[in-house]
């Protein structure tokens, strides 16, 4: 642990020029991620600052979309009954997330930059090329079964952990930033980078751009859709697999498809090739199974993650099912 | 007064309850003193070597550093050699020395410990500590291979290399139906809400400990051996531990750190480890890889039994465990033969947790009856009742008391074992496979020699202390209705204190030894009390006591009964002019265990539910019966074994340490990584006592119970999902993808 001071602001402006001008200096906003990056040594600012002030914090509905400030709790949003009844991928993504004290104190901006639960990244007894950049990825040839089948570089195969980014790939959100240079929009689906050979450049984002909100078109939530997450225990748990998928019909024929999936990627993964193929047909329990089983094209397992990708294909085949109303039907 | 006659056997509620609710009762950490200082450990991250240099310049000069200590500074101390404590100790090599040489033996090992003002600033200048180290091959494969016997100090403590009865190989080929097969259990770590803490003050050459421990007594003689000073001058203090699964047995190198700085600074110093440094700085229960080969005849009985079973210890000591024994006296069986064999590696040293040995030898023992089950097309359930051990063949002995059966048929049938379909895959739900499993559960039951001192104070109420500990089962609870009853006392009016080092002796909380050898201990205390009382009374020249010295005396009611009434002990105390009398009272095993064998048993039934794509298990049901003897409080020995299923639905299908061979380091060393149950994976426990006593083990009829509760708990679940899959997984925990991808 080094030492840091800490700033309390009350306005975003003050906070992002606070951010961009100073050295080693980061927001903190529920810090539910932070506190353990501090407490573990794997980060080390020398200033934080808190953003907890800024407002921000309420989830507003307009006729052409919902807009989520970034500052809302993850519960609030979660239990928010336009966001439940229009986007159920977002309400669920988010209500099997973390625990209920956890969705209390975090912020939907900071769950977006939840950094990754690697094992090598967490324990600073080890290498790691997204901690220290140089140093080698021992998860390539180690303990990765939680690590990523799709996106991984020679440098890093760490996993993005979150949910509610994945969803919101499927409800086409997309990011209102500001930054030195003023506002601008991110789509959620590019908001995160490949590791490539750089592991430890996560996000679009620059040195004191600060998210403030979250914005849902009104047209996905035309459609239907279904946040559906595997793991060990019940609960309280990152996903193993997970599969965000949002879809419009008419009758049984899909018209638009957006699936994205979850604990499986360098980043929140788009599948546009499973997407591509469900459209303009009916879904029906066979189409789910041919979809699913392109969910993971492109995957290259490690060893102890291999088992992903035959759980990606079959959590996407369930949550495909799942939306269109589909009996799995009896195990075989 | 209105007394309850029966304190024992009540559901008393926690007596602690509201202490602990509210933040009274105060643990290791939470000790404040004046002029605390806090340390922060610098742990080696390299498994094996010699530390080349440790650059400590930055750390001193860091604001509020007071020391840094390390091996090229360290006081050098005595750690004069003591006798192995066979309950907690490894049995063979000798314990880690710290900051005495630059040897590294494993990754984790403490190397340094600054000291500072405040924790962070302590944990920053741990930071700036620069260690380059020689690194050295070492052994952080676990390898066969290189297993050997365990030596000759563990043998004697009960883990022998080889034992056999009959000739099992023989059998084993000649047998009608015979199953042969290997089984992996996991490294875990005990991951206790509270994490080892100590704070040590000293006063000239007097040491005082607020420590995490499960053994005060041992706490003062272990520190006593090692910095060469006498057991007199050390106090541990350890009133609360917030669970600890038996990481609190022994005495860790981190409290020799805590003294050392101390002493080191000349001021009381907090040392608590982190969620990480307990994956290293204290033990775990050893990887283990097992054979079990079954043979029977084709009514199911058992023929043979090999079970052979290799376990992870350090290079530096020996720790080894029961593992075999319930191989050898679970069943009747005329050839039985059994081989242990250790792996040394560059690890920490394991200890015992929860049921240690005996659940790892239960998981692959009940699983393998499991699978001789299947190849009998027999009941699982029958073929244990067909092979029941009447005796404890192992040691030629007769059970002290064993009320099994009827803890098969109670869970059998709260349980509904008969509407189990037997063809794996036959029982559906929603679109989940069903599975029902069982096991039998067993842990042997021992006592120890144990003391407390029974007070009774002017205002009558009573006042026990001992210096056992209580790390959450409910001792506090237990001990104060032992004392309720005898004294003949409600249970509000006597209070119990424990965990410190002026009280009387009492041996190690653990092994589930406690209630037979402390319960007993306050038995005879408050019954020698009543006895002093007696006397004083028949001495006494007061009149108004005239009546009260006939015949035997007669305690009840609160007080002792005469001809007219019952005269209070409040009143008694007055009459006599005491402030206070007390009495001491000692229990030791007696000659039981040479003429009998001691165990408490249990039959567990777990219903499963396998999602068929995912490979995800949860567990719906786990119903258990239990043969613990007399039940002291039926609502915390409930809480014991509910405990323990809830351990073991993590033994089962979570919990793992995930190990990486070239860091010799355990990689998820937090709790967000190393998966426990939590409230969600559980749904309904049910807990049945069968109804038994125990007088020849001990006079207050008790055998143990928290042990027991783990034992068979993850075997039954993990027979579960073969009934539900079809698939024998045989590496624990059943992850997904041992079941994807098997």
């Amino acid at each position: 642990m080094v030492p840091f001071s800490y700033t309390s602001v009350a306005d975003p402006q003050a906070a992002v020029r606070r951010t961009s001008e100073g050295h080693g200096v980061e927001f903190i906003a529920g810090g539910t991620d932070m506190l353990q990056l501090l407490q573990e040594g794997v980060r080390a600012p020398l200033e934080l600052v808190d953003i907890n002030g800024i407002g921000f914090d309420d989830v507003s509905v307009a006729v052409d979309g919902v807009r989520i400030g970034a500052m809302a709790r993850l519960a609030d949003v979660a239990d928010h009954p336009v966001i439940r009844e229009r986007f159920p991928v977002v309400a669920e993504a988010l209500h099997e997330s973390a625990s209920p004290q956890v969705r209390n104190m975090a912020t939907v901006g900071g769950n977006l930059l939840q950094r990754t639960r690697c094992l090598y990244f967490r324990d600073v007894a080890t290498p790691c090329n997204k901690r220290v950049p140089g140093s080698g990825c021992p998860a390539i040839e180690g303990q990765n079964r939680i690590n990523a089948v799709l996106g991984g570089s020679p440098d890093c195969i760490a996993a993005y952990p979150g949910d509610l980014a994945v969803a919101l790939i499927a409800a086409d959100a997309e990011l209102m930033v500001v930054g030195p240079k003023g506002e601008r929009t991110v789509l959620v689906e590019k908001l995160h980078r490949q590791p490539g050979s750089t592991p430890h450049v996560e996000a679009v984002l620059e040195p004191g751009d600060l998210i403030t909100a979250i914005w849902i078109p009104i047209a996905a939530g035309g459609r239907l859709s279904h946040y559906l997450r595997v793991r060990d225990r019940a609960t309280f748990e990152w996903a193993l697999a997970s599969a965000a998928v949002s879809l419009g019909f008419e009758g049984t024929r899909v018209l638009e498809a957006r699936v994205a999936a979850g604990g499986v990627g360098t980043t929140p993964w788009r599948l546009r090739a499973v997407e591509e193929l469900l459209v303009g047909r009916d879904l029906d329990r066979a189409l789910a199974h041919e979809a699913g089983e392109r969910a993971a094209d492109g995957a290259r397992g490690y060893g102890g993650n291999d088992f992903k990708i035959p759980l990606l294909k079959k959590t996407v085949t369930r949550a495909l099912m799942r939306v269109g109303g589909i009996s799995p039907g009896e195990p075989a | 007064m209105n007394v309850p006659l029966k304190a024992i056997g009540q559901p008393v509620s926690r007596v602690d309850g509201p202490d602990k609710v509210q933040g009274h009762a105060r643990y290791a950490a939470e000790f404040d003193q004046p002029d605390l200082m806090h340390a922060a450990m610098v742990l080696s991250t390299i498994p094996s070597g010699t530390i080349t240099a440790i650059e400590t310049k930055a750390a001193r000069s860091a604001p509020g550093v007071h020391a840094v200590i390390t091996h090229e500074n360290a006081p050098r101390l005595p750690y004069a050699p003591m006798a192995k404590r066979p309950q907690v100790d490894a049995q063979g090599g000798d314990q880690l020395k710290v900051f005495q040489d630059p040897t590294i033996r494993f990754n984790g090992q403490p190397v340094a410990v600054v000291v500072a003002e405040t924790l962070e600033q302590a944990v920053h200048a741990a930071d700036l500590v620069r260690v380059s180290y020689e690194h050295a091959d070492g052994h952080t494969t676990f390898d066969r291979a290189r297993g050997r016997a365990p030596s000759r100090g563990n043998e004697k403590a009960g883990r022998p290399a080889d034992t056999e009865i009959g000739d099992a190989d023989a059998a084993l080929k000649s047998a009608a139906v015979s199953i042969d097969a290997n089984y992996v259990q996991a490294r875990e770590h005990h991951n206790a809400i509270e994490p080892h803490a100590t704070i040590a003050a000293w006063d000239g050459d007097h040491l005082t400990l607020h420590d995490k421990t499960q053994w005060p007594d041992n706490d003062r003689d272990e520190i006593a051996h090692v910095f060469g000073i006498k057991k007199e001058n050390i106090h541990v203090v350890s009133p609360f531990v917030g669970g600890a699964f038996g990481s609190a047995l022994r005495t860790w190198p981190h409290v020799t750190v805590a003294a050392l700085a101390a002493r080191v600074v000349q001021r009381p110093v907090r040392l608590e480890l982190t969620r990480r440094q307990c994956y290293t700085s204290i033990g775990f229960r050893p990887h283990t890889e097992q054979r079990v080969a079954l043979g029977a005849a084709a009514d199911g009985t058992l023929t043979a039994i090999v079970q052979e079973a290799f376990g992870q210890t350090a290079t530096y000591e020996e720790y080894a465990e029961t593992t075999l024994d319930p191989a050898r006296n679970t069943y009747a069986c005329p050839n039985v033969r059994t081989r242990y064999r250790l792996i040394e590696m560059n690890t920490n040293s394991p200890c015992p947790m929860r049921s240690p040995g005996v659940a790892t030898g239960m998981l692959a023992l009940e699983t393998a009856m499991d699978e001789l089950a299947v190849a009998l097309r027999m009941d699982p359930l029958e073929l244990r009742l067909k092979n029941y051990a009447d005796r404890d063949q192992h040691k030629n002995l007769p059970w002290s008391s064993k009320e099994l059966r009827a803890c098969y048929r109670v869970a059998a049938e709260r349980f509904g074992w008969s509407e189990r379909t037997p063809e794996p895959r036959s029982m559906r739900r929603n679109g989940h496979l069903i599975g029902y499993g069982m096991a039998t559960a067993v842990y042997p039951s021992h006592r120890a020699k144990a003391s407390a001192a029974a007070t009774l104070l002017r205002d009558g109420t009573a006042l026990i202390r001992t210096a056992g500990s209580d790390m959450g089962p409910g001792t506090y609870t237990s001990m104060t209705q032992v004392a309720a009853e005898t004294l003949g006392l409600p249970v509000e009016r006597v209070r119990i204190e424990l965990g410190d080092t002026d009280m009387p002796y009492a041996p190690v909380h653990g092994g589930s030894i406690t209630m037979a050898s402390v319960g007993t201990a306050v038995q005879a205390a408050c019954q020698a009390l009543l006895d002093d009382l007696a006397g004083v009374v028949k001495a006494s020249p007061d009149p108004r006591l005239a009546a009260f010295k006939a015949g035997t005396p007669e305690w009840r009611d609160g007080g002792l009964a005469g001809p007219g009434g019952v005269i209070s002990f409040a009143e008694l105390m007055e009459g006599l002019g005491f402030d206070r009398i007390t009495a001491e009272g000692q229990s030791a095993p007696g000659n039981e265990s040479k003429t009998h064998s001691s165990a408490a048993f249990g039959a567990v039934f777990a219903e499963v539910e396998v999602d068929p794509d995912f490979g995800t298990v949860r567990v719906p049901r786990i119903v258990g019966a239990y043969d613990i003897g007399r039940v002291v409080n039926p609502k915390t020995a409930r809480s014991q074994c509910v405990g323990g299923m809830v351990q073991g639905v993590g033994m089962a299908l979570l919990e793992q340490a995930e190990w990486d061979e070239r860091f010799g380091r355990p990689m998820n060393g937090n709790l967000a990584e190393y998966v426990v149950p939590v409230c969600a994976d559980i749904r309904s426990l049910d807990v049945t006592f069968v109804p038994g006593e125990d007088t020849i083990f001990n006079p207050l009829g008790v055998k143990g119970v928290a042990e027991l509760g783990l034992s068979g708990v993850s075997a039954a679940i993990g027979n579960a999902v073969y009934h539900a899959t079809g698939r024998r997984v045989r590496e624990f925990p059943i992850l997904p993808e041992r079941l994807l991808m098997g």
